[in-house]
């Protein structure tokens, strides 16, 4: 088991009204995010518990490129993996991230 | 002996030998060995029926048995090597030399044979190939291969699966060699003659029945997001960009998830009529919707499929049958389908270099190829014109040229990280080092980068067409290897270029939003669900029944 944290600063704070949610579920080659409204501004936390060890720089590229694409501020995923490839990794954060700014 | 007729002579002899183990051509089952021994001649020529799909598997076990003082030293030429038995004729040293075209399961005992130097390689070939070599320089001395039912004259039904056997009965039967039919039953009279009987020399009834492989079968339930999403920018981004509609699909899971978009996904953006009409494609149980839904006009199939035959029966507007009713398939005529009368191939693959070289050999393992490289080949001898070809082709030039040359459309789809998180695009493929360790005149590359139009992976589409030169070409695949060491390390700037020009399609390019890449766009959810949709005519093999 190795745990990673990342703190970084967004473009700007993820629009929407939802303040917590659930996708995917923890299994081989899947993972659990769970999305927590913070109050920090524009700033995005992810904290990663993974299966599979000494993929830092991967974890690092995917999360760098997800705070770029979808500008997730104000949010901290919680993510407890099952060894997903990054592809899945991306779409969990961007469907947790849907799920946030679409709840009313 | 005459100077003009020896190889005739010769078979007069073993015919002569063998006379007296056959009731006219009927041998029984407990003299297969023997008989094997009077027919085939050290250092022969044998092609034991190893197809895609049926094996003659019973003449394989008699084949095994022979007396290695009698039987030795034969070069193998057959297509598939897929059954232990094959392998173990290597071991025994019945054979020595060995010629062929696909291994599948067998594909780590067969690169563990090779290192051991039991096996002496001639080459691994593409269908198409080894069966040319049939007619040029590896016609077989002998020819066991494998049908249905036969009748006392030797006339051979093969049904759905014809596969390869009209092509080796008749490069052995016309060039003086010997022919053996194993069958699953003798009978009075054949549903339709698939093989002339005085081109089969021998008729064994085999106490079981021969094994048939399902190998196109994909469970829909086994398909996952990223798969719908590289078929929706598949789609959209080359099946509608080009109008493709001759073209064969790979066995992966990525066209699985195509076929199972037409009638959802390629349905809403009106693609039905003008893509996927024509095809040179294996029954596909995943394709059953999109026929059901009225996208196909017409397949031709290189084999059959466990559980299909009800279904294709039933639809001879859509397949080719017989006079029975069954579907008539023939792999050299489909592969010469693929290889001329398709704008497209797209299949999967398991690893690519940076010059868009793929493979799908991995460290131990020869799979083989199979058709793929002669499906993912540009024919320089095409000569009829479609719109998908005349555009692939004006985009691989650079617009000077008087005189216009299409290209077919050879696509590659690969998730940027395979099993254990096995990255598919690599600096070197696997395949190469294994050439070298085991010093193979050719490393086994199953689709040569220059012939790779276009490759998709989750990330986008890279368009190698639009590519001018060798450094512009590694980042455009660069550009679509996601996360793996080639994708990390992509200049941007560069990449961004391509993407400015088209060369590179990400998603949001393609108007492809990738949380709308759900199963719940899958015309069929499970196997069940493709039953349905064949109103209980497709029959599922037991292994895929989960209800």
């Amino acid at each position: 088991m190795e745990t990673l944290s990342f703190s970084l600063r967004a473009e700007r704070v993820l629009r929407g009204t939802g303040r917590q949610a659930i996708v995917g579920v923890v299994a081989s080659g899947n993972l659990e995010v769970l999305a927590e409204r913070i109050e920090d501004g524009t700033g995005c936390r992810v904290e990663v518990s993974t299966a599979a060890e000494g993929f830092g720089d991967v974890w690092k590229a995917v999360v760098g490129d997800f705070v770029e694409r979808v500008s997730p501020g104000g949010v901290c995923f919680s993510i407890n993996d099952g060894g997903a490839r990054p592809d899945t990794v991306m779409l969990r954060l961007m469907q947790a991230a849907r799920v946030l700014e679409s709840a009313s | 002996m005459s100077g003009w007729s020896k190889a005739r002579d010769a078979r007069g002899e073993r015919m002569s030998a063998a006379a007296s183990l056959a009731k006219g051509k009927i041998v029984e089952a407990a003299d297969a060995t023997a008989l094997l021994e009077r027919l085939i001649r050290p250092g022969d020529r044998v092609c034991l029926e190893g197809d895609n799909q049926k094996q003659a598997d019973f003449l394989a076990r008699a084949l095994i048995k022979v007396d290695r003082q009698k039987v030795h030293d034969l070069h193998v030429v057959q297509s598939g090597l897929v059954l232990p038995e094959h392998l173990e004729l290597f071991e025994s040293g019945i054979a020595r030399k060995l010629d062929f075209s696909y291994s599948g399961p067998q594909g780590a005992a067969l690169a563990r044979a090779l290192d051991k130097g039991r096996i002496e390689l001639g080459a691994i070939h593409t269908y198409i190939e080894l069966f040319a070599r049939y007619y040029m320089d590896l016609t077989p001395n002998v020819a066991l291969i494998v049908a249905r039912q036969a009748d006392r004259d030797g006339n051979l039904y093969t049904g759905p699966n014809t596969e390869d056997t009209p092509t080796i009965v008749e490069a052995t039967a016309f060039k003086d060699g010997i022919v053996v039919a194993q069958v699953n039953e003798i009978v009075d009279k054949l549903p339709r003659v698939d093989i002339q009987g005085d081109q089969v020399d021998f008729v064994i009834q085999s106490p079981t029945s021969f094994y048939v492989e399902p190998l196109f079968t994909r469970d829909p339930a086994s398909v996952t997001e990223t798969q719908i999403l590289m078929a929706m920018m598949a789609i959209k981004g080359i099946y509608a960009e080009y109008g493709v509609r001759r073209l064969n699909h790979g066995i992966g899971f990525a066209t699985a998830a195509i076929e199972l978009l037409l009638p959802t996904y390629g349905e809403s953006l009106g693609l039905k009529g003008r893509v996927g009409t024509h095809w040179a494609l294996n029954p596909h149980p995943t394709l059953i919707p999109a026929i059901e839904s009225g996208w196909v006009e017409q397949i031709h199939c290189f084999g059959s499929e466990v559980g299909m035959d009800d279904y294709m029966r039933a639809r001879p507007d859509i397949y080719f049958t017989g006079k029975d009713g069954s579907l008539r398939s023939n792999r050299m005529m489909c592969q010469n389908a693929g290889l001329y009368a398709c704008d497209m191939f797209i299949g999967g693959t398991l690893q690519i270099d940076l010059d868009g070289n793929s493979s799908t050999v991995t460290p131990g393992r020869i799979a083989g190829f199979g058709g793929a490289p002669n499906m993912g080949a540009d024919p320089h001898g095409r000569r009829h014109a479609t719109d998908a070809w005349l555009k692939a082709g004006r985009e691989a030039s650079d617009g000077e040229q008087t005189l216009v040359r299409g290209r077919k459309l050879v696509v590659q789809m690969v998730e940027t990280f395979g099993d254990k998180m096995a990255p598919a695009f690599v600096d070197e493929l696997d395949s190469i080092a294994l050439a070298r360790k085991l010093d193979l005149e050719l490393a086994p590359v199953m689709i040569y980068g220059d012939d790779v139009t276009h490759i998709v992976t989750e990330e986008g589409i890279a368009n190698l067409l639009l590519c001018r030169g060798r450094a512009e070409r590694e980042q455009a695949i660069r550009g679509v290897a996601g996360y793996t060491e080639a994708g990390r390390g992509r200049d941007r700037k560069a990449v961004e270029a391509l993407r400015q020009r088209g060369v590179i399609r990400r998603p949001e390019d393609l108007g492809v939003d990738p949380l709308d890449a759900t199963r719940g766009l899958l015309a069929a959810h499970s196997i069940n669900d493709l039953v349905d949709w064949s109103g209980g005519l497709y029959r599922p093999p037991s292994k895929f029944r989960n209800w």
